[in-house]
């Protein structure tokens, strides 16, 4: 086939970085949400850790002995 | 175990190799005399495809370490490089049916053997993932899997060289022995393109192998901290759930 003149490849080239640029976008959108997850664990483990140490301190110092 | 160590060093040189591959292709490399402008899309789909290949290489010779030693975080490397693996085989495989639309006036061409044999590792490697979820035990899990890897890693340049001995009706050899006839500006401006895109592969597999080892720590420590706390079980998941 002849060559495509340049109003003709154009959007096809657009495309195809568009796809690529697309697929590295998404793909760190969702490591982005999987992060916010992790942020999330972290949070309830520090309030288990925070309620523990309440739970400690709220113990008589002799029970504990 | 830190996966994350220099990954702001290798995502900076990613960020410049991508970007100046890009700047080379359109402000530096000349158009294709036969093909003319539409021929930019080689420096896209052929990089990803052949990084996308590697990557399933080295999804198998990972699969081989676990195997040989037992250690989980190969598995889990192993793992990850097959993920982002599939995830650039899909771009090679868009990419690659764009131009093919653009150059031969249609979207896929089923008697051609380079598009074939590709679309068939793709889908191989695209059971790699239910096969990982349809099995319980971790431990099976990744043996499975690994051995998985392994025989679909060998399969790739076996089938790599059963292209290359078929006759091309359409798509055009790059890599031949007589170095593809490409000028000396083309040439550069692919070998950047192809370093810059092997670069984000291992930018991206140091990535996600960090965010998983992360949250695979994180919950084990939430279970060992909250244990008496009337945690769910671990749910199936096809990825790996400890190292």
């Amino acid at each position: 086939m002849p060559a495509l003149p340049l109003d003709d490849a154009g959007p096809y080239v657009a495309a195809a970085y568009l796809v690529f640029l697309a697929l590295i976008l998404i793909y760190v959108a969702i490591m982005a949400t999987k992060l916010g997850r992790v942020e999330k664990d972290i949070s309830e483990l520090a309030e288990i850790v925070e309620r523990r140490e309440r739970e400690r301190e709220a113990v008589p110092e002799e029970e504990r002995v | 175990m830190t996966f994350g160590r220099g990954l702001r060093p290798l995502s900076i040189a990613s960020a410049l190799l991508v970007c100046g591959a890009f700047a080379m292709v359109f402000f530096y490399a000349p158009n294709d005399a036969d093909q003319g402008f539409v021929q930019k899309i080689f420096y896209v789909h052929v990089p990803l495809a052949i990084v996308a290949l590697c990557g399933f290489v080295a999804g198998g010779i990972y699969g081989i370490l676990h195997l040989r030693s037992g250690e989980r975080s190969h598995d889990l490397r192993s793992y990850v490089a097959i993920h982002i693996s599939l995830i650039f085989a899909v771009g090679a495989l868009v990419t690659g049916s764009i131009w093919a639309r653009a150059s031969w006036g249609h979207w896929w061409v089923w008697d051609e053997p380079t598009l074939v044999s590709f679309l068939i590792v793709f889908l191989l490697y695209a059971c790699y993932q239910p096969l990982r979820f349809s099995i319980e035990d971790p431990e099976r899990q990744a043996r499975y899997a690994s051995v998985f890897a392994i025989v679909a890693g060998a399969f790739v340049p076996l089938n790599f060289m059963a292209v290359r001995l078929a006759e091309s009706l359409a798509h055009p050899r790059v890599l031949s022995t007589t170095g593809g006839a490409m000028p000396g500006d083309m040439r550069l401006t692919f070998l950047v393109s192809i370093a810059g895109m092997a670069c984000l592969f291992v930018t991206l597999w140091k990535y996600e192998l960090a965010a998983k080892s992360a949250s695979i720590q994180l919950r084990s420590l939430r279970r060992r901290l909250a244990g008496d706390e009337g945690l769910a079980p671990l749910q199936r998941s096809a990825a790996p759930q400890q190292l």
